[in-house]
């Protein structure tokens, strides 16, 4: 197998391209420059379009127009770029439009810092424009996974029409390690009847649209696209599970949190803790399957998340524990990202110290 | 008997939601006869703004994709740039294109963004009850103008035309008025050349139609007629303030 040793945001402009991905739109912000970077050398040599924009406004409107017209387009930004992606994200999703866009968060709120952080969590799975509407989110925790997502995403948006978003941290952006293309899947191509790439007066017109002015025809919209949501809920759940079949304490976490708390476990168990991970892959549809064996195992005794915001992700774990166990949250913001070494210590408190 | 007038193809068989008087039909007529006599009907993709001509996706018979407030020229590029072979345009009022918009417009006007614009700028926002448009003129009573536009105050209207005409990315900036018949006929070969200026693709196009809105203008459809001619032309003045084609030669 061969390998190349790559930038978290360089793979997702290599594996986009891959996945058939030739349109991107984006606007510069810290610390996602290197998708831009990268797709504006490859794209214009394989007939595709990279478009610096005007602000992120437009890009993630251009966006808009390009899978209007039925091809695969995305955008990349970072939080506070995101915040403006908002209009366009929500007229997107009224649309029943698929594309992708990457969020390599930084921390916030306003201008915040340019340093990791996963406090966009609430802004991607609960809010991501006015109206009832969702993303698929899609939480890699390398880049090896980013690369594999990005396929995922793709195809997903386009089967479900709906956009996808991959919610990052800065470091998974910024983060170097090996990664292959040996093993990528062929990238499922979805009919687009709806696309509105001219009738060539061979059927009627198509009309990509959100506004519907009747109560009731917007209500059916509505409806029927939550229909598609609770498909989503029930396909779509994907994670990881690491050393859970014997745990008492169970880490959930994502991201840059999942991979330290993986080093941090692996500490614990050397010192005979009971300790295992849950890492939600997929944060929208919330994988509340895995939660299902865990809120009912007595075996676990409590359950610990690890968050780089001030505990966004908890909401769910709670809710999805039916508050059948204890959870405890460690927590850094503001671009601080929590060490093995702290993880490991809050785990022998819970575990009521080390027992040899 | 022969068939001397008929209904262009370029327009559905919907019934417009227009306000008696409102010249957005006039403009929709004479696009759509442009998109037929070209042949571009089933080539062209068109993009709706938010405003009074929101619902312009139910009339035109190609293609169309409805754009958030001001974004159209947005979306359009992303459509002209998947899809170079076809014919995109946009079609948006005054509120949408020069103020909430002006970005999107002047910088897909700057990119050269081989696109046509269709702008309807009549002084006014129709569709949200009256209020003051980038383009109400000094002294205009409007429903946020209530003592009359105050440049001083609200400042000066925006000149379209003359402002991306300094842009090197603009092909065609041409100002018409649809008020009486011979400036519909001039408006009709104004459009017609903009999309031909699109299939030469010579870039960015942008047609100004000065209109009316009888209804928020509080007149009578024949008084806000006269009421365009007297006070919007001599402030926007009819003409072409940029062809490729004439510099070329």
């Amino acid at each position: 197998m061969s390998k190349v040793l790559m930038k978290g945001n360089e793979a997702i402009a290599e594996a986009a391209i891959r996945a058939g991905c030739l349109h991107f739109f984006g606007y510069p912000i810290t610390p996602q420059t290197e998708v831009a970077a990268y797709f504006s050398k490859k794209l214009p040599k394989l007939g595709g379009t990279f478009l610096q924009a005007e602000s992120e406004v437009a890009a993630i409107n251009m966006v808009l127009g390009a899978a209007s017209a039925g091809v695969r387009a995305m955008t990349s930004s970072s939080s506070p770029g995101i915040s403006l992606k908002t209009e366009g994200i929500s007229y997107i999703i009224g649309s029943d439009l698929p594309c992708l866009i990457i969020n390599v968060q930084r921390g916030g709120p306003g201008l915040g810092g340019i340093q990791p952080s996963q406090s966009d969590y609430w802004q991607a799975t609960k809010a991501p424009g006015h109206g009832d509407g969702h993303l698929l989110v899609y939480a890699p925790d390398r880049v090896q996974e980013i690369i594999e997502y990005i396929f995922t995403a793709f195809d997903k948006a386009e089967e479900y029409r709906m956009p996808a978003m991959l919610l990052l941290d800065g470091t998974l952006g910024q983060m170097m390690e090996p990664v292959s293309f040996d093993d990528i899947p062929t990238p499922v191509r979805h009919e687009k009847p709806w696309a509105t790439n001219g009738h060539k007066n061979a059927r009627e017109h198509n009309i990509i649209n959100s506004l519907f002015l009747k109560p009731e025809e917007l209500e059916i919209k509505n409806f029927e696209r939550f229909e598609r949501y609770a498909k989503v809920c029930e396909n779509e759940q994907r994670y990881e599970e690491y050393m859970t079949d014997d745990a008492e304490i169970i880490i959930v976490a994502i991201g840059i949190a999942a991979r330290v708390s993986k080093s941090a476990i692996d500490d614990a168990r050397a010192a005979g803790i009971k300790v295992g991970l849950l890492r939600p892959i997929t944060v929208f549809p919330f994988p509340t399957k895995a939660f299902d064996k865990i809120k009912n195992d007595p075996k676990v005794k409590s359950v610990l998340t690890v968050e780089l915001n001030m505990g966004q992700m908890t909401d769910d774990v709670k809710l999805a524990l039916e508050c059948k166990k204890p959870v405890e949250l460690l927590k850094h913001t503001g671009g601080i990202v929590p060490t093995p070494k702290e993880v490991f210590a809050k785990l022998c408190e819970l575990n009521g110290g080390i027992k040899k | 008997m022969s068939i001397v007038f008929q209904k262009t193809k370029g327009l559905t068989d919907a019934v417009t939601h227009y306000c008696p008087g409102c010249t957005h039909g006039i403009v929709h007529r004479l696009v759509g006869e442009a998109l037929e006599e070209l042949g571009i009907i089933g080539d062209a993709i068109g993009v709706a703004p938010v405003g009074c001509s929101v619902m312009a996706y139910n009339y035109f018979s190609c293609d169309m994709v409805q754009a958030p407030h001001g974004r159209a020229p947005a979306v359009a590029t992303g459509l002209k740039r998947s899809l170079p072979d076809n014919i995109v345009f946009t079609y948006q009022g005054d509120g949408d294109l020069a103020a909430i918009g002006t970005a999107e417009t002047v910088h897909a006007a700057t990119r050269g963004e081989n696109i046509t614009v269709i702008f309807i700028n009549n002084a006014i926002y129709g569709m949200t009850g009256g209020q003051m448009a980038p383009t109400t003129l000094p002294g205009q009573v409007t429903q946020t103008t209530p003592y009359g536009r105050d440049v001083n105050y609200s400042g000066y209207p925006v000149r379209v035309c003359e402002m991306v005409s300094t842009l090197d990315g603009v092909a065609l900036a041409q100002r018409v008025a649809v008020n009486n018949v011979k400036n519909v006929m001039a408006a009709k070969a104004a459009i017609k050349k903009a999309f031909e200026m699109q299939i030469n693709k010579k870039g960015f196009s942008i047609i100004e139609v000065l209109s009316t809105c009888s209804t928020n203008w509080g007149m009578t459809p024949v008084a806000a007629m006269k009421w365009l001619e007297e006070n919007m032309i001599p402030y926007y003045p009819l003409g072409v303030y940029k062809d490729k084609t004439k510099e070329a030669e």
